[in-house]
């Protein structure tokens, strides 16, 4: 058994620590309102990380869906406020699953060079993903239709949008953004972009067709944003470690409290187990498991659920100081509750993982 | 990744299964300590007891990795094994690591074989959780030692030959350092013991009184006074032990859930219910993925630390929600339910405090792997009967 990443993968996500410890420090906060961080941008864009799971023929380096789940984990943990996740999670591998040679040739390698960042445009407003919710229609070889919140949708090129052609059939279609209105919307993390995007006749084509293909997307997306929320995670519990350390109160360090070392170690025992799917789910996306989508709403769950607490306590733990707008706990704190929604929130994705136990066992 | 075997570990695991399939169904759904000695005879006869233990004392000499084959594919099969955990699992290993050649080899074989059954007597009355702070007293009595006190919680003693015993033999220093490593022959005179009835009304633990029972000093492991350096041998043998704790699992509420109806309609459609379904799934498929890690880590010479807590705290919690959540989903049926959920709802408290409770685990995770302070200990400095 070699439940472990690969010596390469590894190394690209040290690496990608590495840089990302001085060059994403303090962005988040930078980010605010603006929703990026462009010199961060530039730098990650520099780096290859988007294209690691691209085969080199499309301007990838083929490092493999191992690499990027790392290079996700430190991407999450430093906050890094970049439009990576709708080309590198969402477009790429979509495109490497259900793409054709020319559609493939077309985008891949603008999303790994980053001069095509894509959004992922499902929502239409509140409620849980679901086919009968989309009301944006795909005539004629154009999408007319409101999405809202689209992550980055306001600096993306491209988006994948969830429509209903003429036969009432949901598919995924890729649209170039330009002369999209947009929106920019004021975000519940700020230092990531959310938008409304106005498709009025705008020029698209089908990717992917049915309801089975959008989850599949969603899906591989889970998979990468699993590891981001991990490394967010592990990050704030080592911040409310540290600071409880540090911090004293009735004459000894609050770390010395019970209900804080207790506090401390749930929060440890939630990230370990998500980690735990997190690297299954990687394994079943790579080998095409039958399990595969079981797998990933298992990731995606507790590695929501691992994250939302870390936060939380983190914040708990830092008492006034943590709800203050000057201390960072409140950065993942957002950034926890945006990862969490994004894809769907939880209760979607259990439900998801409920009924793939409930087909397995009718099989 | 792949979830491969190693040629190595396949060809294992092949003569693992083969023997398994040839001669486990003859001891299906026994749990009698005959059966289960007649089949620890089995496997040590054909090299699959004490499978990491050195081949002079009879084991196999094999690997820590083969050792988890084995359990994988043993537990397949409904084997009598209970019985020989305690002492297969962490008393015969502290032996063979403090005693002298001698003493092992004429105590490991015969407890590999199955033909002796070991019991740990650490726990007392005043101490459990603080089991440093024990009272039962070795007094030196020419070349041995004349033991006095009481044990508690001993599972199967009224069974064992033998006890791994840590007892006080120096009260005048600090708790910790006046302790030392024992030894005993439950046949010794001087010992009684008593069964206890737990809640389930089983009697499996025992209360073990010692009066003036003489122990030789051949029999104690490791120096005089520095026996909980021992005793940590001993528990640490236990995070070897990457097994699964029994009972019903995930897979047992899914079918129940599948087969149980709510306002005429399957439970699982219930959106609560599915609700649930989903966090146990999460808890309980998490923590096998959890040992896959442990067993890959295994795999690579490394040994599990103090993370291994994870496995105890998050399967004893999840048996006794499970199961009481299965009886919940009964109704009032439930009240009068037999059968393995409420067998095991009523198991499950025990399994939240053997072996370490779920707080003494959550300070070992906050302590040992998260690095916080330690608690305050009051006795610690001062000597045991200040
Ligand atoms: C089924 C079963 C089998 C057993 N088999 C054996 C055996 O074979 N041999 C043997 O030696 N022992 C055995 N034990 C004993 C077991 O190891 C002890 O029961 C256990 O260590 C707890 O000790 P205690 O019962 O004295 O409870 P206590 O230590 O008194 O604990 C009572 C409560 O206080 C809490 N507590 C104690 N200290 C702390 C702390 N520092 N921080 C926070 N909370 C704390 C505990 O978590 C618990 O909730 C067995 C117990 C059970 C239930």
């Amino acid at each position: 058994m070699n439940f472990a990443f690969s010596e390469v993968a590894v190394q690209a996500g040290e690496a990608a620590r590495e840089v990302l410890r001085e060059a994403a420090s303090g962005a988040a906060r930078r980010a605010f309102g603006a929703g990026v961080d462009a010199a961060l941008w530039a730098r990650v864009r520099g780096l290859g990380w988007l294209g690691a799971a691209i085969p080199e023929a499309f301007g990838g380096s083929s490092l493999g869906e191992e690499g990027l789940c790392l290079i996700a984990e430190a991407l999450g943990e430093s906050l890094a406020p970049v439009p990576f996740a709708g080309g590198a999670y969402v477009a790429a591998p979509a495109l490497l699953r259900f793409g054709s040679a020319a559609q493939q040739a077309r985008w891949l390698p603008g999303i790994a060079d980053g001069s095509v960042a894509a959004a992922w445009a499902l929502s239409e407003g509140p409620g849980a993903p679901e086919a009968r919710a989309v009301g944006t229609v795909f005539r004629d070889g154009a999408l007319t239709g409101v999405k809202w919140p689209v992550v980055d949708g306001t600096l993306a090129q491209l988006a994948l949008v969830v429509a209903r052609d003429g036969a009432g059939e949901v598919g995924v279609y890729l649209a170039p953004l330009e002369g999209v209105s947009r929106e920019a919307l004021a975000g519940l993390d700020p230092s990531r972009g959310v938008a409304r995007l106005a498709f009025e006749r705008a020029p698209a084509e089908l990717l992917a067709s049915g309801w089975s293909a959008v989850e599949a997307v969603l899906a591989r997306a889970a998979v990468f944003v699993a590891f981001e929320q991990l490394g967010g995670a592990h990050r704030a519990l080592m911040m409310a470690r540290d600071y409880a350390l540090e911090r004293q109160a009735f004459g000894r360090k609050i770390g010395s409290f019970q209900a804080v070392k207790h506090k401390l170690a749930d929060v440890y025992v939630a990230i370990e187990l998500a980690r735990s799917h997190a690297f299954y789910a990687v394994w079943a996306m790579m080998a095409e498991a039958p399990d595969f989508l079981r797998a990933a709403a298992a990731a995606r769950v507790a590695a929501t659920r691992a994250f939302e607490m870390a936060a939380a306590e983190t914040i708990q733990v830092h008492g006034g100081m943590g709800f203050t707008w000057d201390s960072d706990c409140h950065l993942f704190y957002r950034r926890s509750k945006h990862l969490a929604l994004c894809l769907g929130g939880i209760g979607y994705w259990k439900d998801i993982l409920v009924r793939t136990l409930e087909q397995r066992n009718a099989a | 990744m792949d979830f491969e075997d190693s040629p190595e570990e396949a060809a294992f695991r092949a003569e693992a299964s083969a023997f398994l399939e040839r001669e486990a169904p003859g001891f299906g759904g026994r749990g009698d300590v005959a059966a289960a000695k007649a089949w620890q005879g089995t496997k040590a006869e054909a090299g699959f007891a004490g499978i990491t233990w050195p081949r002079r004392f009879g084991g196999r000499g094999g690997t820590p990795m083969q050792q988890v084959i084995w359990n994988q594919e043993e537990e397949k099969y409904q084997v009598p094994r209970g019985v020989f955990e305690i002492g297969l699992g962490m008393c015969v290993p502290t032996v063979m690591a403090y005693a002298e050649a001698a003493v092992c080899e004429r105590l490991v074989g015969p407890a590999l074989r199955g033909e002796t059954i070991w019991c740990q007597l650490f726990s007392e009355p005043a101490a459990g959780s603080d089991v440093a702070g024990l009272r039962m007293r070795a007094e030196r009595e020419g070349d041995g030692w004349r033991i006095n006190g009481q044990k508690i919680w001993t599972s199967g003693a009224h069974f064992s030959d033998f006890g791994l015993l840590l007892a006080r033999t120096d009260p005048s220093v600090p708790k910790h350092r006046g302790l030392t490593m024992f030894f005993v022959e439950m046949g010794s005179p001087g010992i009684e013991v008593r069964r206890i009835r737990q809640i389930s009304g089983e009697s499996n633990f025992n209360e073990v009184f010692f009066t003036n029972v003489w122990v030789p000093d051949g029999q104690r492991l490791g120096e005089v006074g520095d026996g909980w350096r021992v005793a940590l041998t001993t528990l640490m043998h236990e995070r070897l032990a990457i097994g699964s704790l029994p009972g019903p699992d995930f897979e047992d509420l899914l079918t129940l859930a599948q087969e149980i109806a709510i306002e005429g309609a399957p439970a699982i459609g219930n959106a609560a219910v599915r609700e649930r379904l989903a966090d146990w799934y999460v808890q309980s498929q998490g923590l096998e993925y959890t040992k896959w890690r442990a067993i890959t880590a295994l795999s690579r010479g490394q040994m599990p630390g103090p993370e291994a807590s994870i496995y105890k705290l998050v399967s004893a919690r999840k048996i006794q929600d499970l199961s009481g959540f299965a009886l919940d989903l009964l109704g009032e049926a439930g009240l009068a339910a037999g059968g393995r959920f409420a067998e095991a709802w009523l198991q499950s408290p025990g399994g939240r405090i053997a072996g370490g409770t779920d707080e003494i685990l959550r300070n070992i995770i906050a302590e040992r792997v998260l690095g916080l302070p330690g608690d305050i200990r009051l006795d610690r400095d001062k000597p045991f009967n200040a």
